[in-house]
């Protein structure tokens, strides 16, 4: 009897708690945006999370507020998970910035969504993490030079069109090991970073050679471990072959094979599961490559609020030619989005020649990475 | 509860003075406090799930895991299942945390010995070594081990040579491997003739022992006609060839390789471990009374028979319980190997949860296999301990 009894009152006390906590925890994210971190915090998000959209809706407030751009807009921050150690893609300079491709998405996104370029907290994730990081919800967007895969579209978030179209590529030390094609390195031990597409298609592609795998989840001791000759070669996309050549003691000494062993697709990633959000991330991207096909810079930006006469480049600007109804893009973003952001970080050419064009220690060609009228792969949808 | 079954006799205490009813409310606000912690992180759990849609189910081993593996001790391939992934992952754990307890306890003891050496150099060297160990962190240590000592052995071309057949560069150790070949089974009859032999020998030993002329040494000529037995077979057949390490247009090949990620894992895990194993040896032996070892130097026992029959069996029962504790931190820190790339359970566990997407049942998974093998150890070293313990009277 005492333990029926006793389980009762544990019930009951449970119910209390459970009842308390979703009184109590929606309170400080839904009406005060004063506060910095309401919901990402992930030990408020596992214990108050669950009961704050029911009670949202029942404060009154619209339903979308519950979404990942009012989280943003309300925190002034955007959580933006990077690379970190990729130079060219992002990666901490003198001065202590995130710099780099990658990283000036992350700011685009800032921009478009805060009205600032710099409300960005970077957040250096590897490989092995990005996965969960996105399905928790610990970041707001990860842009990471992650490919977009199938699985992963499904498992791990939804992925924005891509931003850098790249292949994977084996380098090796040309003064110590004699090869120009991947067959010839049958036998060799091949350093690669785990928890990426490159591992997995390193097996396939030498399913049918002997090789040894030496396999590290952080990218740094991956090309230290290459350079002091643990392996005789190391795999990874093309770009980052590149980048992480120009930080060697001999860069000139370490030759890329022609050979593209597959597809790598780079671009941004928002978690699952919020259509709106998803929605600003990929039209981010989209209004980069739109304001280059129509020749809209940081530097002409204003001029071009002003004087263009397109009506493409009007809409796209938000601006509103007299006797005409604003045009409306749904994303629930300014109007003058596109406006705040080109002039903040640039079309897609400036990011891409300011990190990685000429003049960079990378010099990499544009390539697949054009615009569609260029013979590239960069199309952007109609902005209307 | 039970006030009213059996109300005191004497003066009615209050309840809330009284001992019996205190102690029963003590243990149900116990009870209701632990079993709130338990809802309360379930509850945490499964909507946690359900909120960040993700699946929960082992359904993926069955799947091909499609990375692949740089050492394991059974043929793997990425075809193979996520579920043998795991198991590679596992044998690789085993096999580094049981080499690396053996070797662990063989350097403890010495340095545990030596930390009380009457000889001031040893004694400081023991000290220095222990607290040098002791309160520096693994992880810095491994990288150490691995990026400033093994791979900076030389290169593959300018290998260290012993013997043309044991090489060591910055790729490991390669050294002959021992190949069985088609001589083997014969060769076990020989085995088996040395070891009739053995038997014969101590059943006429035993026969003869209770009669009024034993035969001494009877059992050592039998030991003697089982080695020769097996020697001359070995000697005619050859049951094991030795296949040499030769080098390829990389590396080595053949022989038995030991690759720098796993004897750096090793070293790491056996200094450090044996650093702390050392502390726990000099405590039991410091706890064994004085009188004990000045009653063994008085019958005339020399120092290392004083250390080897009285001091360290006594000192053995109080050193097995903390002994157990480091081994279990040995098996637990050998998780650090995925920061330099051996292929633990660990290390292949976070590559399933990223490559499946399904990092809470694989984090389960791991988690659980840990326990089972810590709980294994203990188990053991229980056993053990009782064992030493019964000895005592």
């Amino acid at each position: 009897m005492s333990r029926s009894r006793l389980s009762f009152i544990t019930l009951m006390v449970l119910a209390l708690v459970v009842t308390a906590c979703g009184d109590t925890a929606p309170s400080p994210g839904a009406s005060q945006p004063a506060v910095s971190q309401p919901d990402v915090d992930p030990t408020e998000s596992v214990g108050g999370a669950p009961s704050t959209a029911p009670s949202e809706s029942q404060a009154g407030e619209p339903a979308p507020s519950a979404g990942r751009l009012a989280q943003v807009q309300d925190r002034g921050q955007l959580i933006c998970g990077v690379n970190g150690s990729l130079p060219g893609f992002s990666f901490l300079d003198e001065d202590g910035q995130n710099t780099g491709f990658d990283a000036d998405f992350c700011r685009a996104l800032a921009a478009a969504v805060l009205g600032d370029p710099e409300a960005v907290e970077f957040r250096a994730i590897n490989a092995d993490q990005r996965g969960p990081a996105l399905q928790t919800g610990d970041i707001d967007v990860l842009i990471r030079n992650t490919t977009w895969t199938v699985s992963r579209d499904t498992a791990w978030g939804l992925f924005a069109p891509t931003t850098f179209y790249d292949g994977q590529a084996i380098m090796v030390n040309s003064t110590l090991v004699d090869a120009t094609t991947i067959d010839e390195l049958e036998g060799a031990a091949i350093c690669v970073q785990s928890g990426t597409t490159t591992e997995l298609n390193l097996a396939d592609r030498f399913a049918a050679l002997d090789y040894q795998p030496i396999v590290f989840p952080e990218i740094d001791p991956t090309y230290a471990a290459y350079e002091d000759g643990r392996c005789d070669a190391v795999t990874s996309d093309r770009s980052q072959l590149v980048a992480r050549r120009t930080a060697f003691a001999n860069p000139d000494e370490h030759v890329i094979l022609e050979e593209v062993m597959s597809k790598e697709p780079l671009g941004p990633v928002a978690p699952l599961g919020d259509d709106e959000w998803f929605n600003v991330v990929k039209w981010v991207v989209y209004a980069t490559i739109e304001a280059e096909e129509q020749g809209i810079d940081s530097t002409n930006v204003a001029d071009m609020v002003e004087t263009s006469e397109n009506p493409v480049v009007q809409r796209l600007l938000g601006v509103t030619p007299e006797g005409t109804d604003p045009f409306e893009s749904g994303l629930g973003l300014e109007p003058d989005w596109v406006v705040t952001m080109i002039g903040a970080v640039g079309n897609y050419a400036e990011i891409y020649d300011r990190n990685l064009g000429p003049g960079t220690p990378f010099d990499l060609e544009r390539g697949l990475n054009s615009l569609w009228t260029d013979d590239g792969l960069l199309y952007a949808p109609p902005y209307r | 509860m039970t006030l009213n079954v059996d109300p005191p006799p004497v003066a009615a205490v209050p309840p809330w003075r009284d001992v019996r009813v205190l102690r029963i409310a003590a243990q149900v606000v116990a009870v209701i406090a632990v079993g709130l912690l338990v809802a309360f992180l379930a509850r945490n759990f499964a909507t946690a799930l359900s909120e960040r849609g993700l699946g929960f189910g082992f359904g993926f081993l069955g799947r091909s895991a499609g990375f692949d593996i740089s050492e394991s001790p059974i043929p793997y391939s990425p075809a193979d299942t996520y579920g043998t992934a795991f198991l590679v992952g596992l044998l690789n754990t085993l096999f580094v945390s049981f080499i690396g307890i053996i070797l662990a306890t063989v350097l403890g003891i010495v340095v545990g010995v030596a930390r009380l050496s009457p000889n001031w150099l040893v004694r400081r060297i023991a000290s220095s070594y222990v607290e040098v160990i002791r309160n520096t962190p693994l992880l810095v240590q491994l990288f150490i081990i691995y990026f400033a000592v093994f791979l900076q052995l030389p290169a593959v071309a300018q290998s260290i040579s012993f013997a043309g057949s044991v090489f060591l560069n910055q790729r490991g150790v390669f050294v002959p491997g021992p190949q069985l070949t088609a001589g083997f089974t014969p060769w076990l009859a020989f085995v088996a003739l040395g070891i009739g032999v053995l038997v014969a020998a101590r059943a006429v030993a035993r026969h003869r022992e209770d009669t009024e002329r034993p035969i001494r040494g009877l059992t050592a000529l039998g030991w003697l006609g089982l080695l020769t037995v097996v020697t001359i077979g070995w000697v005619l057949i050859g049951p094991v060839a030795f296949e040499l390490p030769v080098r390829a247009r990389f590396n080595f090949v053949g022989g038995l390789g030991l690759s720098p990620e796993f004897a750096a894992l090793l070293t790491g895990l056996v200094l450090y471990t044996a650093a702390f194993i050392g502390e726990v040896v000099r405590g039991g032996i410091q706890a064994v009374r004085r009188g004990q070892v000045e009653a063994a130097r008085a019958l005339g026992l020399s120092e290392g028979e004083t250390l080897r029959l009285v001091v360290f069996p006594q000192a053995l029962r109080i050193i097995v319980p903390p002994l157990t504790s480091q081994y279990l931190n040995l098996a637990k820190n050998s998780s650090l190997a995925i920061a330099i790339g051996y292929p633990d359970l660990f290390k292949v566990g976070q590559t399933m949860a990223n490559q499946t997407g399904q990092p809470l049942p694989v984090i389960l998974m791991v988690m659980s296999t840990y326990l089972a093998i810590s709980l294994v150890t203990s188990l053991l070293m229980n056993i053990y301990n009782r064992r030493i313990q019964v000895l005592e009277r």
